[in-house]
């Protein structure tokens, strides 16, 4: 009996801490979550751009998720450059007929990857974007090539509403 | 248990309180039942969703609800329309957007993120619009007017023909429930001037409280989380109040004292 | 026991303890030796702990949304309300904690009221604790202005009018409250710099309150003073945390029911209009807290006598330690003085009742004279009787009484029973 006694109180301690432990935990969530984005944030999450006045070789900056998306019109020479590349030349391998799925339209988020500058358009190495940062060159398929960023420039989620309307997101 | 007893009167005391403060202007309303009143309350999808329609074709021609956006409409909790449908809403609006490229605003139909397109563009509009009265937001309406939910259903029934002795000026009505009994706003209901697509009779009750709780979802969106939360926590607490209890009367055990 | 001679047991623990010594700190507070005989009344000081911490923690949080701009911030609650996560709760709470804290510092107050509290040796923690409820009265009163509904509005305009009332600069005191010529936009900013300041003012004078609490050491419900360490008391770990989780999580169950079941009950329907400068509701009332001082302010009919009064009500507080002129500290054994303290606990009420209602009729005179007798309790009640009172014999321990003692004593606590 004298063994039994002070196990039930252990329980009885143990169990009450425990539940104490889930509550305060529970509590916890709801001030880490409320840093999270809102629905209002979440309602934006696509935008649709008009692209009707693009001509080729130039590139306009969207505002999407307070960041800058680029969307350039491709010319021919930068279409074929960009897929002549050989896949061992790449940092970061990806075929530019996979980014670009309309080889006349690229669309890509304009932050660079090493720590989140925007490259200026038609600067570089290679064509196509140069970080001002640290000196990261991208392609004319947006695609590191030299400097210390460790990705290609992100594609977002896109698609053409109709041949002049893009909707990104 | 006597001390808890007491903590409880002075509790009630003070919620007695409170209730007197709104019961000084307070006339006896009109009763319904609520769904959402209670532990579990929840709203009734079906009348949110005829709510809504009372507020399009009657409310929103002068009423705005600018802290509503379309998207709302779909969410978990309020009428659920589908996303589709509330998409379809949403389109149906004209929203001004820009500037454009050419830093001209322009036209185009509404989106989910929209808000609540208004049908004034600004307070004073709605002012000159309506004789000089300003016909107030509603979207947090119902928290904003003492009688809360019972008020405004009242208020909708409440038209009468003036008492002898009391004179109307143009433009002003007798409304029964309203402070001071004057108001501004014709009687915005009247049997049938909606067309139910469920085929709910629509009678200006039906209507009353069919958009009365479609106001109060606009003010407390959340309101059915809240219950469901609410109950979950006050569960919770008794039991971790009950182990606290035990835990404390052991450890009090050995000493000579009362707990 | 003994704070001095504690020296952690692992050598890491003596290293730093030797330099930094939180180890001793959290000895004491652990050992801390309280009185065995505390009753219920007892554990609204950990609630109140509470109650700041929670407010402080919810604060910050809505902080991260809300917009303190006058044309933002009542859409930025409606913001928090509808679209930030978890936002209505964090919200119901903040709103709802206010009331608690309140409620619980009420208690606290009255509690000690009754046994004494205030009395020597412990005159600093309770002038102390009269700075913490001015200073949570302001932080309440900027709080609600900050949703910039109608009440927040006309609130604001009728308190910083307090100051007028005082000749020659009060004008100009007002215009600088205000940052203009009426309340605006500065002045919602510096309300809402200011409401943000106060709740760590208050936690720094906690911290001191509790200091000055551990050199005397708790008061009891006898009200004389005890050996410690000794048979009377017991360590305030487990005994007293277990106690004041137990009496915390009942108040937590009354709280919870007013956030989720009845948010806006303790607000008031005027809060959810929009601030318009150019009308003013039907009736202005305060929150419930600050409605017995404001039945006092409306109960005198000149302006600046008015504020004066408030004021007075609240400052008299401070100099009760010198008007108490009994040197029993517990109502047990002041017979009188208990019956007294119950017609001041009703006077209270009715003030707070009264403060409710319209300033006209019956409610103003009812009003008055509970004003009028408000002050004669502190001024007239408690020093004479002081003198006149025939108290009764006060044992010598508190084991004493709990053990059965002598025969008067049993009477006292029987009596004592039946108040509770």
């Amino acid at each position: 009996m004298s063994d039994k006694k002070p196990k039930r109180r252990e329980f009885l301690y143990t169990a009450t801490t425990a539940v104490g432990a889930v509550g305060a935990a529970a509590v916890v969530w709801p001030m880490v979550d409320q840093m999270n984005p809102d629905a209002s944030v979440k309602a934006l999450a696509s935008t649709e751009v008009d692209v009707s006045s693009v001509k080729p070789g130039n590139t306009i900056t969207v505002l999407w998720r307070g960041k800058p998306v680029f969307i350039r019109r491709r010319t021919q020479e930068e279409i074929e450059e960009a897929r002549s590349v050989k896949m061992e030349e790449l940092i970061h391998p990806e075929k530019d007929e996979d980014r670009a799925k309309n080889p006349e339209w690229l669309v890509m988020v304009g932050v660079c990857t090493h720590l989140g500058c925007v490259p200026l358009n038609d600067k570089g190495d290679y064509n196509g974007w140069f970080c001002p940062c640290h000196g990261s060159h991208y392609d004319t398929s947006g695609r590191i090539r030299k400097g210390p960023a460790p990705w290609n420039m992100e594609v977002p989620k896109y698609e053409f509403v109709n041949a002049n309307t893009i909707k990104i997101g | 248990m006597k001390k808890l007893f007491k903590l409880i009167l002075i509790l009630s005391f003070f919620s007695l309180n409170s209730a007197q403060t709104f019961a000084a202007e307070k006339v006896d309303y009109l009763k319904t039942d609520w769904s959402f009143k209670g532990l579990f309350g929840k709203f009734d999808r079906a009348a949110l969703q005829r709510g809504y329609q009372v507020y399009t074709e009657v409310c929103a021609s002068c009423h705005s609800m600018k802290y509503l956006s379309y998207r709302n409409l779909s969410e978990k909790g309020g009428p659920e329309f589908s996303e589709a449908a509330a998409k379809a809403i949403a389109a149906s609006f004209e929203v001004t957007d820009g500037p454009n490229a050419d830093g001209e605003m322009f036209t185009r139909p509404g989106k989910l993120s929209d808000k609540f397109v208004m049908p004034y563009d600004n307070v004073k509009a709605a002012q000159a619009a309506n004789g000089g009265a300003y016909p107030p937001d509603m979207s947090v309406l119902v928290k904003a007017r003492g009688g809360g939910v019972d008020y405004i259903y009242s208020l909708l029934q409440g038209y009468e023909d003036p008492p002898s002795g009391v004179t109307l000026d143009d433009g002003v009505y007798y409304n029964k429930y309203m402070y001071g009994n004057k108001i501004r706003m014709a009687a915005p209901l009247s049997d049938g001037i909606v067309e139910y697509g469920d085929g709910t009779n629509a009678s200006v009750e039906q209507m009353s409280k069919d958009v009365t709780t479609f106001l109060m979802w606009s003010a407390e969106p959340h309101l059915e989380a809240r219950h469901q939360m609410g109950f979950k926590a006050i569960v919770y607490l008794i039991i971790l109040t009950i182990l606290v209890y035990f835990s404390m009367k052991k450890i009090w055990s050995g000493v000579e004292s009362e707990v | 026991m003994s704070d001095h001679d504690y020296k952690p047991k692992s050598k890491v623990g003596q290293w730093f303890n030797d330099r930094l010594p939180l180890l001793t700190l959290a000895n004491h507070l652990t050992d801390y030796p309280t009185p065995k005989n505390l009753n219920y009344w007892w554990t609204f000081g950990g609630i109140l702990t509470f109650c700041l911490i929670t407010q402080i923690i919810t604060g910050l949080t809505l902080a991260m949304h809300y917009i303190a701009h006058a044309d933002m911030a009542f859409e930025s609650v409606e913001h928090i309300m509808r679209d930030v996560n978890y936002g209505w709760l964090i919200r119901y709470i903040h709103a709802n904690g206010a009331s608690m804290f309140f409620l619980a510092v009420y208690i606290h107050i009255f509690r000690s009221l009754f046994y004494g509290s205030y009395k020597s040796p412990r005159e600093i923690i309770w002038i102390l604790g009269i700075i913490i409820y001015l200073l949570m009265m302001a932080a309440a009163f900027m709080g609600y202005v900050l949703p910039w509904g109608q009440m927040s509005f006309w609130g604001a305009t009728v308190i910083t009018n307090l100051f007028s009332a005082i000749p020659l600069v009060g004008e100009g005191i007002v215009t600088w409250l205000w940052g203009g010529y009426s309340v605006d936009n500065p002045t919602l900013t510096r309300f809402f710099t200011l409401h943000y300041l106060i709740p760590f003012l208050i936690l720094g004078l906690v911290v001191l309150h509790i200091w000055a609490l551990h050199v005397p050491g708790n008061n009891n419900p006898v009200g004389i003073d005890i050996k410690k360490p000794s048979k009377d008391t017991v360590p305030f770990h487990p005994y007293i945390v277990i106690k004041d989780g137990f009496a915390l999580l009942m108040f937590m169950i009354v709280f919870a029911f007013f956030v989720f079941y009845t948010p806006n009950i303790l607000g008031h329907a005027d809060n959810y209009i929009e601030a318009n400068p150019m009308v003013t509701p039907a009736h202005i009332v305060p929150e419930w807290y600050l409605l017995p001082f404001y039945a006092i302010l409306r109960s005198v009919p000149d302006k600046l006598l008015g504020v004066v009064a408030m004021l007075s009500a609240i400052l008299i507080l401070a100099a009760l330690p010198w008007l108490d002129t009994s040197k029993i500290r517990s109502a047990v054994f002041r017979p009188l003085y208990k019956q007294f303290y119950w017609i001041l606990v009703a006077d209270v009420l009715i003030l707070g009742y009264v403060g409710a209602m319209p300033a006209e009729g019956l409610y103003l005179l009812i009003a008055r004279v509970a004003t009028a007798y408000y002050f004669l309790h502190f001024l007239v009640i408690l020093p004479v009787l002081g003198f006149k009172e025939r108290t009764l014999p006060v044992p010598l321990s508190i084991t004493e009484p709990i053990l059965g003692g002598s025969p008067n004593l049993a009477a006292a606590r029987h009596r004592e029973s039946k108040i509770k």
